[in-house]
């Protein structure tokens, strides 16, 4: 009995978890879509040019339905949302949905690629800061990553560029390459962006994995493996590794909820067609449309990566679990 | 961070306090006061004015002579100071003067933003984690919004609607760390109702607002300021990479985001332009980070003894 009443709780917890969820989602398209209807001018008037007389204008505005009420457009906004349509670009004429999902893709492997540099940053570092604890170099690496989080991004990748591409010259400063041209020259224009970004996040993984292996380090099953004998190599990589990583594997998620707003200054540095510059372009462009499709698709990618780290916990922790049948 | 113990400043003497804190905080407190009267003094310094076109020099290296093409008037050529000291930007200024100009701007954003931030969040997240219920989940619900919001598109419309200036930057800036207060202060408030201090004055028949006032807020204060100091450290990186997009304070004003911006062309002519006020921004970032963190760690020493 007490299983399914548990059962019963995690199931109520969830499901009201993804009701709110849902809710934020809908409240930030709402909040988008006033805002972008704020904005003084239209898209009518990009699309007239500017020959475009009063009724020309007026002509283009009914054409596309903005001449009805905020609210109604909203409503039908929403209607279509229900059936997987988000719309056309006023602009281009190209389907908003179609632009996202070419766009996406680029994003997303700005970022894995970045997080995995990172992780390979972080990895060694962590590792090593861990098994000499208070050491110079735990010290060294420690302080270095702390003065590393007070460079900006921006001011990040400007470095990278006068490093590798002014100075060594192996790089170009930017340039985008599909993957259709080759994997190879593809991969090669995300280098310098994702090492932009793998440079300051290191230090975020590496901080949260030194202090989660400082803790296993403790175990006495770990005792017992220098008792046996093992080289630390061992000891580090396959015993205490894998206990210690869950928190860093955590954030990394939420690095990526998070960069996905963010990478528009990475984007806009190295001239990559990703979503944060689809975005500010459709900004500058009032193609309302185009806007609340890219802020649908970044809040939904926030709020499902936070949410989703935050169920994994609640699966994991009874605690947690406890804690939230009884609290809110 | 346990934050259900009431953290005040340590009863330790000042010089023990000092000691604690080490030299490198006090170095940082140096470079930070030393950016503050820069920005303060800004008009005063023998400097050519930071809008003034030093045409014969162009992104000239540092220590680079004034030329009379870059000087009020041809017969004093001395007038606004000796040499461009730390050289001039693509557009012939000097980049000393916009540097301090540029730390106005900075310092503002620093200072104003974590402001409206901490009294706004901190205030709502008092509120939120002394009442709970239903305030508590409005309060949180609303956060979540702010924070799931894309902030540039917020930028944006301001910008477009309200105009691009410092004081709507700063208002913006404010707004987006509203949530981030509130958390911490909402995290704070729930572990101090639990504790015996507040039931104490509870029992003796305060009101909920005598107990706000008396027993949670003093105890919230503190570490807020402290975190805002990591706010503020966070905020002069954002009016960076703001200047940097080009949606910062607009031109010809100084700002060190912006330096950075325009001496991005020139990265392989003439570095210094880009490199010198990155150079300022990350030092002024990682005072205000260090202070920080010596705080904090000031605070969580006397919570764990």
């Amino acid at each position: 009995m007490t299983a399914t009443w548990g059962e019963h709780l995690l199931v109520t917890h969830l499901g009201r978890k993804l009701l709110r969820l849902l809710l934020v989602v809908l409240a930030v398209t709402a909040v988008t879509f006033l805002m972008v209807h704020l904005l003084p001018g239209d898209v009518a008037y990009t699309i007239g040019g500017e020959t475009a007389t009063a009724d020309d204008i007026r002509a283009i505005r009914e054409a596309l339905g903005l001449d009805r009420s905020m609210l109604a457009q909203y409503r039908s906004w929403l209607g279509r949302l229900v059936h997987g349509d988000l719309g056309r670009s006023y602009l281009t004429g190209e389907p908003v949905l179609q632009a996202i999902l070419s766009r996406l893709p680029v994003t997303l492997e700005l970022l894995v690629i970045s997080q995995l540099l990172a992780l390979a940053l972080a990895l060694p570092a962590a590792l090593i800061c861990a098994y000499r604890s208070g050491s110079h170099v735990d010290r060294l690496i420690s302080t270095g990553g702390f003065a590393t989080l007070s460079i900006p991004s921006f001011v990040m990748a400007l470095l990278t560029i006068y490093l590798f591409s002014v100075k060594l010259r192996w790089l170009p400063a930017t340039g985008y390459t599909p993957l259709q041209a080759g994997v190879w020259a593809n991969l090669k224009s995300f280098v310098l962006p994702a090492l932009s970004i793998a440079l300051i996040e290191w230090v975020v993984l590496m901080r949260v994995l030194r202090s989660d292996l400082i803790t296993t380090l403790q175990q006495h099953y770990i005792l017992m493996a220098k008792a046996k004998g093992l080289p630390p190599w061992r000891i580090l990589l396959l015993h205490a590794l894998r206990p210690s990583a869950f928190t860093m594997l955590t954030v990394m998620g939420l690095q990526v909820g998070r960069l996905l707003g963010e990478a528009v200054i990475v984007e806009t540095l190295f001239a990559l067609p990703g979503m944060g510059r689809l975005l500010v372009t459709a900004i500058y462009a009032r193609d309302h449309l185009m806007v609340q499709g890219c802020v649908l698709v970044i809040s939904i990618g926030y709020v499902t990566v936070n949410s989703a780290v935050d169920m994994l916990y609640t699966l994991l922790d009874p605690r947690i679990r406890r804690e939230a049948a009884v609290g809110t | 961070m346990e934050p259900n113990r009431p953290t005040r400043l340590p009863a330790a003497g000042i010089h023990e306090i000092a000691a604690r804190l080490g030299p490198i905080f006090w170095l940082a407190v140096i470079w930070l006061a030393m950016v503050l009267f820069a920005a303060v003094t800004a008009g005063y310094w023998p400097v050519p004015p930071p809008d003034r076109m030093d045409w014969a020099q162009l992104g000239a290296a540092p220590g680079a002579p004034l030329t009379p093409a870059g000087t009020p008037s041809a017969e004093n050529p001395q007038a606004g100071g000796a040499a461009h000291w730390l050289g001039t930007d693509t557009m012939g200024r000097d980049m000393v003067a916009r540097l301090i100009f540029g730390a106005r701007v900075s310092l503002a954003v620093s200072i104003c933003s974590p402001a409206i931030g901490f009294l706004v969040g901190g205030l709502l997240g008092c509120l939120a984690g002394y009442y709970r219920g239903r305030l508590d989940a409005g309060i949180v619900a609303t956060m979540d919004v702010i924070l799931a919001f894309p902030g540039l598109v917020l930028l944006l419309v301001i910008r477009f609607y309200l105009g691009a200036s410092l004081t709507n930057l700063i208002l913006i800036l404010g707004f987006l760390t509203i949530p981030a207060f509130s958390r911490v202060a909402r995290a704070k408030t729930l572990g101090l109702t639990e504790l015996e201090f507040v039931q104490a004055a509870r029992l003796t028949g305060a009101g909920h607002l005598s107990i706000l006032v008396r027993e949670i807020l003093p105890n919230v204060v503190i570490p807020l300021a402290v975190y805002a100091l990591l706010v503020a450290a966070f905020m002069i990186m954002a009016e960076g990479a703001l200047s940097f997009l080009g949606l910062g304070v607009p031109p010809p004003t100084a700002s060190w985001g912006g330096m950075i911006a325009e001496g991005r062309e020139a990265l392989d002519t003439a570095p210094h332009v880009s490199l010198i006020p990155a150079g300022v921004m990350f030092l002024t970032v990682l005072a205000l980070n260090l202070i920080g963190d010596g705080l904090r760690s000031l605070l969580e020493g006397r919570a764990h003894p």
